[in-house]
């Protein structure tokens, strides 16, 4: 079964639909046991292992951090913070058998309270297709200004 | 109303043995004299060496609101000078690291200085002939901070031109930072990547407070930790299988009250201080294959159990910055206004050491120090409270008394309970101390 250009490209829109409206059950349903978040300190920084990141989350702390934002006694999440993205048609860099890396620019809006915050950064998706489903092997986001000192990110640009 | 500015006796009458002021928190003009005295009396952190181990390598910062440059002048020569053109006021670098070569170059009016601050040249100078420029300030090119000391690596200044010694600033609690240090077989760190840069709007001291508050991890972190053990158990593995990393590094905050009062506190002169006395959240890390075995190489096997045996938990070196030994990591909290601090969270790696003790370290950084760690939002959430809660005029003072002796003697070392205040009240009784040690000297000349 091939995957057509098109079918990548709505995978990339619906998978930021649900972090905007906070299906995080839908959306842990994409990822492949295996993968990982990763969204790098440094400017085109090249090791998420044996340097800072901002996040390189398996899926256990993925499932955590999801876990958490509903949790009762989750204080930061009281009032609940809300997220935005506004993305561009994500470019198919690489399509190769059951394996796709897309590269997409986006612009994040995150707001709790009175303060928002607008990151503009770009994501790059591994995807795989299994069983006939396209899943996220692996997801890199890299952020615009990611040396800037940062408020809290609490959701998932 | 009390009004603090050029008065720092009034801003130390805030402090009392077991309660401070709000003003301590939320006045600007405290904040502005703690920036004049506090910071300038004492020694404060700037960089590590390895970030400028080239001559002419530079690093930006700043020591409480001054701007400043640490500069590699010779091989083994380090300077901190203000990063001011004494020209005109331009700031001389505006990049957070990089390399001037043989001096420094103003980029408004071509002014050009030495790396250790001399004035080297200026364009067309004979327009300044008769002027007696050698005699003032700008003439003699880049100020340099009152004083400097590179002690195994990291570099520390202290703005006054007079003022206590390193040795007498620090004494024991040095300890600390050389455990830090013979982790690495080599006997030397390195600085890795970037640090992570989380922006607070709330007083930088509530931040160096918590380093060493061992009553709230089980319960503000609740949210992060105990969701994480919840997880886990969920999870139902098999007995021996590998434990998520996320277990190793946050489920211990979720330890009992009874093991952060088990784990004490030490205190030393001057504001210094650490958790961790007898155990602590990084005890039972595991073991990192060919780790020990080149510490003992390096040491004997006596002398590297030793090192590897001291656990302490977070150690606070007045005023700003707190150092974690055992995972290599010092994180400085940058004061930008009364509610405003910036904290960075620095890595090194230890020469001589498996990289996974590198991988380690990296990992405990993005998942407790991060703008984007759930640990970080638990505490920003509550320092951020507090600073807006201090507005609230039904009370004025902010208690510190848990755990309060009698006569407590600050100029002694001391081991306590691991649950006690005492240092808290050891950096307060500090920050009076230096707030005013300008002054002190000043009466003793008059």
């Amino acid at each position: 079964m091939s995957v057509s250009k098109d079918q990548l490209i709505d995978f990339i829109y619906e998978e930021t639909r649900m972090l905007d409206e906070g299906r995080y059950t839908e959306w842990l349903a994409l990822w492949l046991a295996d993968g990982h978040y990763w969204m790098p300190l440094d400017y085109k920084q090249s090791d998420p292992i044996n340097e800072t990141s901002l996040l390189y989350e398996d899926m256990f702390m993925l499932k955590l951090r999801v876990e958490r934002l509903n949790g009762v006694r989750t204080f930061s999440q009281k009032p609940k913070s809300r997220c935005h993205h506004v993305i561009q048609r994500p470019f198919v860099d690489e399509r190769d058998g059951g394996r796709f890396v897309t590269n997409t620019s986006m612009h994040y809006v995150e707001t709790r309270l009175d303060e928002q915050q607008l990151l503009a950064l770009t994501a790059r998706h591994e995807l795989a297709l299994v069983d006939g489903k396209l899943r996220i092997a692996n997801k890199r986001v890299d952020i615009l200004n990611c040396d800037a000192a940062f408020r809290n990110i609490q959701l998932l640009p | 109303m009390v009004r603090y500015a050029g008065n720092p006796s009034a801003a130390a009458d805030l402090v009392e043995p077991n309660q401070v002021h709000r003003d301590v928190y939320i006045n600007q003009d405290v904040y502005k004299l703690e920036m004049q005295h506090v910071f300038a009396n004492t020694w404060v952190f700037v960089g590590h060496e390895s970030q400028t181990s080239a001559k002419g390598d530079y690093f930006a910062t700043q020591i409480g609101d001054q701007p400043v440059i640490q500069v590699r002048h010779k091989a083994d020569d380090i300077h901190v000078l203000y990063n001011r053109c004494p020209h005109k006021g331009t700031k001389i670098v505006i990049d957070r690291q990089g390399n001037t070569g043989k001096f420094f170059r103003c980029p408004y009016h071509a002014w050009s200085f030495k790396t250790d601050g001399c004035l080297l040249a200026i364009p067309l100078k004979k327009g300044y002939e008769g002027t007696d420029l050698e005699k003032t300030a700008s003439g003699k090119g880049m100020k340099a901070v009152g004083a400097v000391k590179n002690y195994r690596g990291f570099i520390f200044a202290r703005l006054a031109e007079e003022g206590i010694s390193f040795e007498a600033f620090f004494g024991d609690s040095l300890s600390s930072l050389d455990n830090m240090v013979d982790r690495s077989p080599e006997g030397r760190l390195e600085v890795v990547g970037p640090p992570l840069r989380y922006m607070h709007h709330c007083n930088w001291k509530m931040l160096v407070e918590n380093q060493t508050d061992t009553c709230h991890p089980m319960v503000a972190h609740e949210s992060s930790a105990g969701t994480a053990v919840k997880l886990y158990e969920e999870l139902d593995l098999p007995e021996g299988a590998p434990k998520p990393p996320a277990m190793e590094i946050i489920a211990p905050f979720m330890s009992p009250y009874e093991f952060f009062e088990g784990m004490g506190i030490r205190t030393w002169p001057n504001g210094h201080g650490h958790t961790g006395v007898n155990h602590s959240i990084h005890s039972n890390y595991t073991a990192i294959d060919g780790y020990f075995e080149a510490m003992t190489a390096a040491y004997g096997e006596e002398k590297a159990k030793a090192i590897l045996d001291e656990n302490r938990h977070n150690t606070v070196y007045f005023p700003n910055i707190m150092v974690k030994g055992p995972i290599q990591q010092l994180r400085v909290f940058i004061p930008l206004a009364a509610d405003k601090t910036v904290v960075e969270s620095y890595i090194y790696r230890l020469v001589g050491a498996p990289d996974e003790l590198t991988a380690r370290t990296a990992m405990y950084n993005r998942m407790i120090n991060a703008p984007t760690s759930i640990v970080g939002h638990d505490d920003l959430e509550m320092y951020e409270r507090a600073q807006e809660g201090l507005q609230s005029d039904s009370m004025e003072w902010v208690n510190i008394q848990r755990l309060l002796e009698d006569g407590e003697d600050f100029t002694e070392e001391a081991v306590n309970n691991g649950t006690t205040e005492r240092q808290m009240r050891n950096q307060f009784n500090a920050w009076a101390k230096f707030m005013t040690y300008d002054v002190a000297a000043q009466e003793a000349v008059e």
